[in-house]
């Protein structure tokens, strides 16, 4: 009785394992262990080395001269470095706002624009979604490079202010805070519409029909049926924009100003101008722990979604 | 067609919903509405009054539901008017008419509960707080849902939804209430005892009722008049019964209810009733007169309904002189109330036969393969010249 439950046992263990469901699984989680969590955990360990003047530039934080059990070596000193220099809080504070600022930026021109294609004949939806997408189609490098142009002293959309008599001396409109928040509205716009249009799109036509039945006018029907039920690709859209906006180097690198200071660049600094990997892991890792919250909400609110769908 | 209708009375004109005097409530006026190449609705008049509860009936896709939306202002007519209480109605937005819809898919807001849902139209009107808690109480109790009035609606059953559905399209106390397919999601039972309910609904508040559906049991069971349409056209316009008894075109006698039509043609009218030569079904057939204007000559059809044709067996041959024909039976469906045979006559046609099983069991079954007698009376057949 016992020997055939525990062979039963390993019968069920032996399908569970082989399943068609583990087979599936594994792929995606060999990559995610090879690919995002080995270099975390690289990441991580070199956060709370010690620096030093080497190849590589850091010491090791396990001491196993002892014998068996080795000797921890490491420090938390570079978290708490990053305290006392305000450097570090002033520049995520900054990147938090200016990505902050560049998320409700995106939203205000996205979702209109995501709308309108959802409204928009479905001969006309897939050219205006082919419009969105098409930026894409240019690296990323040369786009933002791009905007240099535009925005210098001497650049098209002065000269043209200029032509146009509106303005008669260049509005300093490069290498500011406006100039990066120009670049990343630009950048990131296609991440905010296209999770904003997958939600609109697939809104019930019978919802808005049945509130403007119940006497909603157009604009209470927007509000009261279309704004709340595409909360779920609002909060998709502002995530996709948020989480990389705040740790984007490229975009100030190029169009920021000397003062515009930003993590991604700090970060920068750190790992390539003063070989500090130490500091520069623990930069990159408070980081990623100011955007887990951020992305905690969003699966909460995807988790909710996906419930109430089913 | 629905002149025509008109004109045409049946001799024995059913009792049951008479058209009161007065103005119509709505009146649709050679309404027509094309959605590119397709005509939807096909120059449709029709009146409907206070306190009806008029069905639309027909196939999928045959304008049922066009004509409906035209009504609440969710499309707009291509040609003719749509009159309420006397007033024109093209043009004014679904917002601003005094006219609700219970949407096929119940369309509720899922991100409001129950309450809400009821509320929304109230609010929209600037019904005061207290006074809307009191209305959506009152609705829910109509409906019977007092205790969900928390819940999400996808907490809540397909009967509850619809329940929810109509408590929410009641809640404005409109004057004219649109359902489409109103019971089509919910299973046979909870159709059934929802039909009686709605009725019920409908006379308690009095409010004029249309409802679509491609269900011919329900229109029957719920309406107070019928039209029937076919390829945006109205086929026939009438009471329940007048147009399950007296169909006047071969779509309607073949969509309401089953019927066996033979094909035939006129070959003597008279005073006492009118002779119809049907090769199908090797004899000639007698029929009332006064039904049709039909001349001799003309090609028709005779429906007769299943339920109408008496099954003999062998040696019980019927002693009327004519309508009687011989078959064989071919299949019999015992469907406990009553019991359904499939008699094949000489030439092959298939006749449908009805019987309600009064007894438990009968003395002397009709069995497969058995030849049997089949009659009807003069009054059975229904003459059709479309």
């Amino acid at each position: 009785m016992s020997a055939g439950g525990a062979g039963g046992l390993g019968a069920r263990l032996r399908a569970r394992l082989f399943s068609q469901r583990t087979v599936v699984l594994l792929p995606p989680y060999i990559w995610l262990l090879l690919f995002f969590l080995a270099p975390f955990v690289i990441v991580l360990k070199l956060s709370i080395s010690e620096a030093a003047i080497a190849m590589p530039p850091y010491l090791p934080i396990l001491d196993w001269a002892d014998g068996l059990i080795p000797d921890f070596t490491g420090t938390f000193y570079n978290f708490s470095f990053l305290f006392t220099d305000d450097l570090y809080v002033v520049a995520y504070l900054n990147s938090i706002k200016i990505a902050l600022v560049s998320t409700i930026a995106c939203l205000l021109i996205g979702y209109p624009m995501a709308y309108g294609i959802a409204k928009a004949p479905g001969t006309w939806r897939n050219a205006l979604l082919m419009l969105v997408i098409l930026p894409f189609w240019t690296s990323f490098l040369i786009r933002v490079y791009a905007w240099i142009g535009i925005l210098k002293n001497n650049g098209i959309l002065n000269n043209l202010l200029i032509g146009l008599g509106i303005i008669d001396q260049p509005l300093p409109m490069l290498h500011n805070d406006f100039s990066v928040y120009v670049g990343i509205v630009y950048s990131y716009l296609p991440f905010m519409i296209l999770p904003l249009y997958a939600n609109l799109a697939k809104m019930d036509e019978s919802l808005l029909e049945a509130a403007a039945d119940l006497g909603a006018k157009p604009w209470k029907t927007f509000l009261a049926v279309t704004l709340p039920l595409s909360v779920p690709g609002i909060v998709a859209g502002s995530m996709l924009v948020f989480i990389p906006a705040v740790g984007e180097f490229v975009i100030p690198e190029l169009l920021g100003g000397p003062d515009t200071l930003m993590i991604g660049r700090v970060l920068w600094n750190e790992f390539f101008h003063n070989r500090d990997w130490p500091v520069a892991s623990a930069v990159a890792i408070a980081m990623l722990l100011f955007l887990v919250v951020p992305i905690v909400i969003f699966q909460h609110y995807q988790g909710k979604t996906d419930e109430a769908a089913s | 067609m629905s002149d025509t209708a008109e004109k045409r009375p049946g001799p024995h004109k059913p009792s049951g919903w008479a058209v009161p005097g007065g103005d119509p409530y709505i009146s649709i006026q050679n309404v027509t509405k094309r959605f590119g190449e397709f005509v939807a609705v096909d120059n449709v008049s029709l009146d409907i009054y206070r306190s009806e509860l008029f069905s639309l009936l027909g196939a999928s896709g045959c304008g049922k539901t066009t004509l409906l939306r035209m009504l609440a202002g969710l499309e707009e007519p291509t040609e003719g008017r749509i009159l309420l209480d006397g007033q024109d109605m093209v043009g004014v937005p679904p917002y601003e008419r005094p006219v609700n819809m219970m949407f096929q898919s119940y369309a509720l807001f899922p991100h409001m509960t129950v309450a809400q849902n009821v509320a929304f139209g109230l609010k929209q009107e600037g019904m005061g707080k207290g006074e809307v808690e009191e209305r959506v109480e009152q609705m829910l109790g109509l409906v019977q849902l007092g205790r969900f009035a928390r819940r999400k609606p996808h907490q809540l059953s397909g009967g509850q939804r619809q329940r929810v559905a109509l408590a929410r399209a009641l809640a404005k106390r409109p004057k004219l209430l649109l359902l489409d397919e109103p019971l089509a999601a919910l299973d046979k039972k909870l159709r059934e005892s929802t039909q009686f309910e709605l009725m019920n609904i409908q006379e308690e508040l009095g409010v004029t009722f249309i409802v679509v559906t491609h269900d011919q049991e329900e229109a029957m069971t719920l309406s107070t008049r019928i039209a029937v349409m076919n390829e945006g056209v109205i086929q026939q316009l009438g009471t329940p019964s007048e147009v399950y008894e007296y169909p006047r075109t071969r779509y309607v006698a073949d969509f309401i209810g089953s019927v066996n039509l033979f094909e035939g043609t006129v070959s003597g009218t008279g005073a006492e009733g009118m002779r119809i030569t049907a090769p199908e079904a090797g004899i000639d057939i007698h029929v009332d007169a006064g039904q049709t204007d039909a001349r001799a000559g003309q090609s028709v059809a005779v429906a007769i309904r299943p339920e109408k044709i008496a099954i003999a067996k062998q040696d019980d041959k019927p002693s009327q002189g004519e309508n009687v024909i011989q078959g064989i039976v071919d299949e019999i469906a015992y469907q406990g109330s009553l019991s359904i045979y499939q008699v094949r006559l000489a030439d092959g046609k298939l006749v449908r036969v009805t019987t309600p099983n009064l007894t438990r069991t009968a003395e002397r079954p009709i069995d497969w393969e058995e030849p049997v007698w089949l009659s009807w009376g003069r009054h059975a057949g229904v003459v059709l010249t479309s």
